[in-house]
């Protein structure tokens, strides 16, 4: 499975990172070096192996379905690159 | 008291309840050092009137007679840890100005000891490397150097920083992450303790995320002991992580018994590869003949699939991370980069600019793996791999109640030496495995190599049980007498 300019393409859009054109080879070629290295794994019999999903065998905790946090929207907004009227704002969306 | 950086934890820890000298000529003492020591670049952020305050309270606590434990000890934090009102970039552009509004859990716990935060320190971005070149305020640089060479060496990573802010005597601990060893990797470089608990024994929240299976914070110290003071106060149960594992906190400390008469040890034959310098295979023969002179027996164990570990993890990790750091897209926090081409234009310049080199190439990893079609190809199988590996192990501690390694297959390496990034992966051989399986381990220094550079071994213990990696360790660093120090060359 080797990695093309367009799949590099599709995936950096689908990660939302800008990439030029110029820089599509270097980077589809640093791809492929890694997933070929990783493809070693092909080697390992893994059938009817379960994937690990969590290393401690805890049950996850659950708790009662009511807010415990919030009620603080400055600080919620004080890292915001820009906020307006106690929201975040975004670049006008043209779709 | 004429020379306060040369106290231990510990040491300092007695001295201030003793009140031979105060919080406060101590934190005056790691101000003026860390001040000196900027060369090394190993703080990001210094605090230096946080310490003060810090230590004032601390100095009115032990006068009162109700001083926490770690009241007066003065600390270096990674800067993945959020801490409130004060940087936490994650070493990344793209958190640039980022001044949390909450603290993380673990920084809380040693605040609530009585600690006192120095600075932040500097890290590989995001905690991606084993190096620390790349954190976006420039690489540290490691305070050991080689036997008359001038040379610069990295202080491992990602937590760099805090390795050589340790090693220099700029900070009495540090606190840590390991993901895949970016804890005992660094210690090794550096000549310091770092233990990585088993996953969960620390809160994850505030700590900002790499790969959520695998991230687990720890101390870095300057004795075994100095570790186990400071894991006792970072660990706890946190219901605010889902992940945290609710037991009672050892004291980790009394666990220094010095006894091992009867305990056997692990000595996995897998991690004999022939790579491998011929001193650090020399290193972890003496290592195994400490152990059994302190009455260990010592047992050879089998862990096949360890030469699995590092595809699987570079599997794990990007998967992981791609997922966390779709975070980061100019809206909530950090940098935005704007030039009127809409709200999708935006989150792709401002990702574009604010991640470096190594977090992109992980992210598009991470997308690939998990995108459709290739999810049961490589993420699955990854994970399944996972399995046998924690399954390995498993089998191995039927055998033994800890395994004794080398930590890292090199010592420190040049600045800007190691461009390959799987190269640079190959680091963390040795520490990997036990990430994966969520198992405790620790690094400590046992030697030095011929160019004067420390060597560290590697214990890995079970799940929950801290206490005899570090009762073992202990062992080791009596018998190693491990005094060497770095020369002072950074001080300015």
């Amino acid at each position: 499975m080797s990695i093309d300019l367009a799949t590099v393409r599709r995936i950096a859009h689908l990660a939302r990172i800008d990439i030029d054109d110029a820089a599509l080879a270097p980077m589809a070629g640093e791809l492929n070096q890694i997933l070929s290295w990783v493809e070693q794994l092909a080697q390992v019999n893994t059938d009817g192996v379960p994937p690990l999903t969590s290393v401690v065998d805890a049950e996850l905790p659950r708790r009662a379905d009511v807010v415990t946090d919030g009620g603080y929207p400055q600080d919620v907004l004080a890292n915001a690159p820009r906020a307006e009227h106690g929201f975040f704002a975004v670049p006008k969306v043209i779709e | 008291m004429s020379d306060f950086l040369a106290l231990t934890l510990a040491e300092a820890r007695d001295g201030l309840y003793r009140r031979d000298f105060t919080a406060r000529e101590l934190a005056d003492a790691y101000i003026e050092a860390m001040a000196a020591a900027r060369a090394l670049n190993a703080y990001c952020a210094e605090t230096p009137e946080r310490a003060l305050a810090m230590a004032a309270a601390a100095d009115q606590a032990l006068a009162a007679g109700n001083a926490g434990p770690l009241a007066g000890i003065p600390l270096g934090i990674k800067d993945l840890f959020c801490t409130k009102d004060v940087l936490s970039q994650a070493s990344s552009r793209i958190l640039e100005g980022f001044k949390p509004r909450y603290e993380s859990t673990v920084t809380a716990n040693l605040w609530r000891d009585g600690a006192v935060m120095l600075g932040k320190t500097a890290m590989d971005e995001f905690a991606m490397g084993s190096s620390t070149e790349t954190a976006v305020t420039g690489p540290v640089t490691n305070p050991w150097r080689g036997e008359g060479s001038n040379k610069n060496l990295v202080p491992g990573g990602s937590s760099g920083g805090s390795s050589a802010a340790v090693a220099a005597k700029i900070a009495l601990g540090a606190t840590g992450t390991d993901t895949g060893g970016s804890i005992r990797q660094p210690a090794a470089f550096t000549g310091t303790v770092g233990i990585k608990p088993t996953y969960g024994r620390c809160s994850r929240w505030g700590i900002i995320a790499f790969a959520s299976s695998l991230d687990q914070a720890g101390p870095i110290a300057r004795t075994v002991r100095d570790a186990a003071i400071l894991l006792k106060s970072m660990a706890g149960h946190d219901p605010k992580d889902s992940t945290s594992i609710n037991a009672p906190v050892p004291d980790f400390e009394a666990a220094l018994s010095g006894d091992i008469r009867g305990l056997k040890v692990g000595i996995p034959k897998e991690y004999h590869t022939t790579q491998m310098p011929a001193e650090i295979e020399a290193l972890w023969q003496q290592g195994i003949a400490w152990l059994k002179d302190a009455g260990a027996k010592i047992v050879d164990v089998s862990l096949p699939h360890t030469q699995y570990a590092l595809a699987t993890y570079y599997i794990v990790a990007p998967a992981e991370a791609s997922s966390n750091l779709a975070r980061y897209d100019g809206v909530r926090y950090g940098l935005r980069v704007n030039n009127g081409g809409g709200l999708h234009d935006m989150y792709a310049k401002t990702r574009a600019a604010g991640f470096g080199k190594e977090v992109k190439r992980r992210i598009l990893i991470g997308t690939y793996v998990l995108s459709a079609g290739y999810y049961d190809a490589y993420y699955l199988k990854a994970q399944q791999v996972r399995t046998l590996i924690a399954r390995d192990f498993a089998e191995a501690f039927k055998k033994v109640d800890v395994l004794l390694t080398p930590t890292a297959p090199s010592s420190a390496f040049g600045i800007g030496e190691t461009t390959d990034p799987i190269a640079m992966y190959l680091n963390d051989v040795f520490t990997v495995p036990a990430s994966l399986a969520g198992l405790p381990a620790m690094s400590l220094p046992a030697g030095l190599d011929k160019a004067g550079l420390p060597l560290g071994l590697q214990l890995i213990g079970k799940v929950l049980d801290e206490e005899t990696v570090i009762k073992v360790g202990g062992v080791i660093e009596r018998a190693a007498g491990f005094a060497a120090q770095p020369k002072p060359w950074w001080r300015s």
